[in-house]
């Protein structure tokens, strides 16, 4: 039997979710729609962003969303130099984790800047809103260094 | 994720999002099924036979799962095959363009000892049954490529039933050899 080719193809295989927000995901989107940012008051009286629907602690149910502010201090940071077909950006960019104004905790969101050393630990940022928000975290299209 | 969200009643409450996760690769064949691969191209079933225990494997993976040795021998198989064991699928998957019910079998072509997992077509859904005798429809010879579905389905043949302790066993000429 004589060696054959190798062959090899590319494949795409696709798991097309559709998933269901929730109350409290449904109205920090919609919110996002309306370019507002909301959290919600944990039984410690914590701000959580993005919001959860049971207190992390004593697991009861949380309801008392509060808006938080535009903009934030970046609390750590990744810098991207290489970005993927599935990032945010094609050119260099920092994930980071962003403490919003009125936030007792960070959520993780993508910094445009020219350059890594423009990034830093307790640097302040402000949203940058999508020219038309649709209910999706992509409505904030990135944050930009103030 | 497409354009519109899922809305609630006011039109204005997100109540869902698309989320899909695609995953790009690329697939590599390898010896045996880039072999196995040429000759279906080539309108011809192969296999590979255990040095040690004498099973043919089909698609052939280059080695036997049960003894752990390296499968050379290839086997040519033919396009007969005996229903192992079927399921008649009657709700429509996403993606796939086949519109239910349509039955999908485990057949194992004569020669072989192991079955190959493809569609039946050209029956009476209610009437599979374990034991059948089929054979492939092959798509035009212009149309074949390095894939199974060569072999647009198999039909049912107008022979008697293989009993279940023989399915498996049977030699490339069927059941008469």
């Amino acid at each position: 039997m004589s060696q054959p080719d190798v062959l090899h193809q590319a494949f795409e295989l696709g798991f097309t979710y559709t998933r269901s927000t929730g109350p409290v995901v449904g109205r920090f989107l919609t919110e996002l729609k309306k370019r507002n940012i909301v959290g919600i008051k944990a039984s410690d009286g914590r701000v959580i962003v993005p919001p959860m629907e049971y207190d992390p602690d004593t697991a009861e149910e949380l309801g008392e969303f509060v808006e938080v502010g535009q903009q934030g201090e970046i609390v750590s940071f990744a810098w991207v130099r290489e970005p993927r077909a599935a990032h945010p950006f094609d050119r260099p960019f920092a994930w980071a984790m962003i403490k919003l104004d009125g936030a007792d905790v960070p959520m993780v969101h993508c910094v445009a800047a020219e350059a890594e050393s423009d990034v830093a630990t307790g640097a302040r940022v402000q949203a940058v809103w999508a020219d038309e928000p649709r209910g999706f975290i992509t409505d904030i299209r990135c944050f930009e260094l103030v | 994720m497409s354009d519109e969200n899922n809305v609630g009643e006011d039109n204005e409450t997100v109540t869902g999002i698309e989320a899909p996760i695609y995953l790009k690769y690329n697939f590599t064949a390898g010896a045996a099924a880039s072999r196995f691969l040429t000759r279906i191209k080539e309108g011809v079933l192969t296999g590979q036979r255990c040095p040690r225990c004498s099973q043919v494997y089909i698609p052939p993976r280059g080695s036997c799962a049960a003894c752990g040795v390296p499968t050379e021998e290839e086997v040519e198989l033919a396009d007969k095959a005996t229903v192992e064991s079927f399921t008649i699928v009657s709700i429509p998957i996403p993606g796939n363009p086949i519109e239910p019910p349509f039955v999908v079998a485990n057949l194992v072509p004569d020669g072989a000892n192991i079955s190959v997992i493809h569609l039946l077509s050209e029956c009476d859904n209610a009437e599979v049954h374990i034991g059948q005798r089929v054979q492939a429809v092959w798509k035009p010879q212009e149309e074949w490529g390095y894939a199974l579905d060569n072999i647009r389905y198999f039909k049912p043949l107008d022979e008697p039933d293989v009993p279940v302790e023989r399915i498996g066993k049977l030699p490339v000429t069927g059941l008469e050899g």
